[in-house]
């Protein structure tokens, strides 16, 4: 069953036009925020396919930006997000991008604060529904549905298994992972879709484990 | 979920002689571990920001973005206050209310996608009108949405909600479908009535391309929400009295995905066929190509300042 249960039908809640070019677009901007950790400074936002050819009039630039603020799906104040980056101090470049990327309705976001960076590549793909497909340059797939960890640490030996050991000892369930490597015993991250989101002190914890570099967490299901 | 077909649904609720509206609310609530009253009242969250978008679409400027569409919703709802519509008051009201609801999505308003942000006015079109007509108190509408999700949610698995996977049929079709089984047991008709009502709908509206002019959820989706809303209410009224879908329900959504898979990708919500692809779709698509170049580069000129200033 592709469908779940009701509220995939009946909702969501949120401000239109259009729920991938909309709704679909705030939630990639949160992803985004919420991986640099802070409010971005600067962003440069590539848009590919569709969400080049159709941004203006679905209002996608105000979308991602609302999403970079982190606000929600349903945030009223999406329509006037340009000013609110404005106050937030948030400057954004919009760049046309070449080809379809990934995906026909896909974005490649670059964030900056202060000595902060974050990258993300991502798409729409319907109904509001996200894809990730990398995060800060490694290859690593999430979907913003769940809470996720997203643990960036060296390439070594029970890293892994470490992190793993630490969820399960937490009680908490994975649903999905994925890892990625620049090289062997280089940077790696790894990517951990939740069941539920682990207490503060949990991922506290899982910052203090060998060769583990930073511990992000990406949490589109509390509201902001 | 118990059911994935409208018959084997139809059957759990006569077995137990239960609702569609009550047989969904008990599958949620097991299905994802929330109780049955926090799963309601989350629905009536949705029913109430239905109710906002409706009275902000009559009252509130709706303008789009694009400067396509906005403003029809109160043309109707004036035209029927003089008393001389074709239609009737309570279909007119519907369809008011339908367009009203698109409007407000096409102007970045809040709106709650019923299957879709693209027929997001016809559910709440045939439901406010039908409470303010009927005098239902909100709960009862709440029920409703109950009712509309059970039926959604075996288009959805069966065929599509999708109008890129199988045209504006798969959007404002289902729309439409879950609007006239909803009312039908809103109104006290029988379970099995209330799949006629949807079996009824939806041969109505099979073959539908999605065919929006620049890509946008305005034209023709907004209009089509308008008229969705009216056929809704008489396939429900049909079934009510008695009428049947000689072809059952199921079968009907069977025959929605075989023609939406059929369907060229020109005419599933690329802009690329159909009313988007005629001599004034591609003139006025053109024409917001030209004003977004020209706001693009007017915000450059306004944000650098000549190089000569300190």
């Amino acid at each position: 069953m592709r469908f779940k249960h009701v509220f995939s039908i009946i909702g969501p809640s949120m401000v239109g036009p259009s729920s991938s070019h909309t709704a679909g677009a705030v939630r990639i901007g949160r992803v985004a925020r919420q991986l640099l950790g802070c409010q971005p400074e600067k962003v440069e936002a590539t848009l590919y396919g569709s969400f080049a050819e159709t941004y203006w009039g679905h209002g996608t630039d105000l979308a991602l930006t609302a999403g970079l603020l982190n606000f929600d799906t349903d945030d009223e104040r999406i329509p006037e997000a340009d000013i609110e980056a404005e106050k937030a101090g948030m400057s954004i470049e919009w760049v046309q991008g070449k080809g379809n990327g990934p995906h026909p309705n896909s974005v490649k976001l670059k964030l900056w604060a202060g000595e902060r960076k974050a990258e993300m590549v991502a798409a729409s793909i319907g109904g509001g529904t996200i894809a990730v497909y990398a995060l800060n340059g490694f290859d690593v797939q999430m979907t913003g549905e769940y809470p996720t960890i997203a643990v960036t640490h060296t390439d070594s030996r029970g890293v892994i298994a470490d992190l793993t050991g630490l969820l399960s000892r937490e009680g908490v369930n994975i649903g999905y992972m994925d890892v990625d490597r620049k090289g062997r015993s280089e940077a790696a991250m790894t990517v951990f879709e939740l069941d539920s989101a682990p207490a503060p002190s949990v991922l506290e914890e899982m910052a203090r484990l060998p060769h583990i570099l930073e511990v992000t967490m990406i949490d589109l299901t509390q509201r902001s | 979920m118990r059911f994935e077909t409208l018959e084997q649904l139809a059957d759990i609720c006569l077995k137990e002689n239960k609702t569609i509206a009550e047989v969904m609310l008990e599958d949620q609530a097991k299905e994802t571990g929330v109780p049955a009253e926090d799963v309601f009242r989350q629905m009536a969250e949705y029913y109430q920001v239905m109710k906002e978008a409706v009275r902000k679409g009559l009252t509130g400027n709706t303008k789009s973005r694009s400067g396509l569409t906005g403003g029809d919703a109160k043309k109707v709802a004036d035209y029927m206050r003089q008393g001389d519509t074709s239609l009737g008051e309570p279909s007119a009201m519907a369809m008011a209310y339908a367009l009203a609801v698109s409007e407000v999505n096409a102007s970045m308003g809040r709106i709650i996608a019923t299957p879709t942000a693209g027929s997001c006015g016809i559910i709440p079109g045939v439901f406010v009108s039908s409470q303010e007509r009927f005098g239902w108190e909100d709960d009862k509408l709440v029920r409703g949405l109950f009712t509309a999700g059970a039926i959604g949610y075996v288009i959805a698995n069966n065929a599509s909600i999708s109008g890129a996977e199988g045209g504006c049929q798969a959007e404002v079709g289902s729309a439409i479908g879950m609007a006239a089984g909803a009312m039908v047991e809103l109104r006290g008709g029988s379970p099995r009535q209330a799949v006629h009502a949807v079996g009824l709908a939806m041969k109505n509206c099979l073959g539908l391309i999605c065919d929006p002019v620049a890509g946008l959820v305005e034209i023709p989706c907004i209009v089509r929400n308008g008229l969705g809303a009216v056929t809704a209410l008489a396939a429900a009224d049909m079934a009510l009295a008695g009428v049947g879908s000689v072809i059952p329900a199921d079968e009907v959504i069977g025959v929605m995905l075989e023609v939406g898979s059929a369907m060229p990708s020109k005419h599933r919500e690329t802009g690329k066929g159909g009313l988007a692809a005629t001599p004034t779709g591609r003139r006025l698509t053109r024409e917001l190509v030209e004003q977004r170049r020209r706001k693009a580069k007017e915000a450059k000129e306004t944000k650098q300042p000549p190089s000569d200033t300190p």
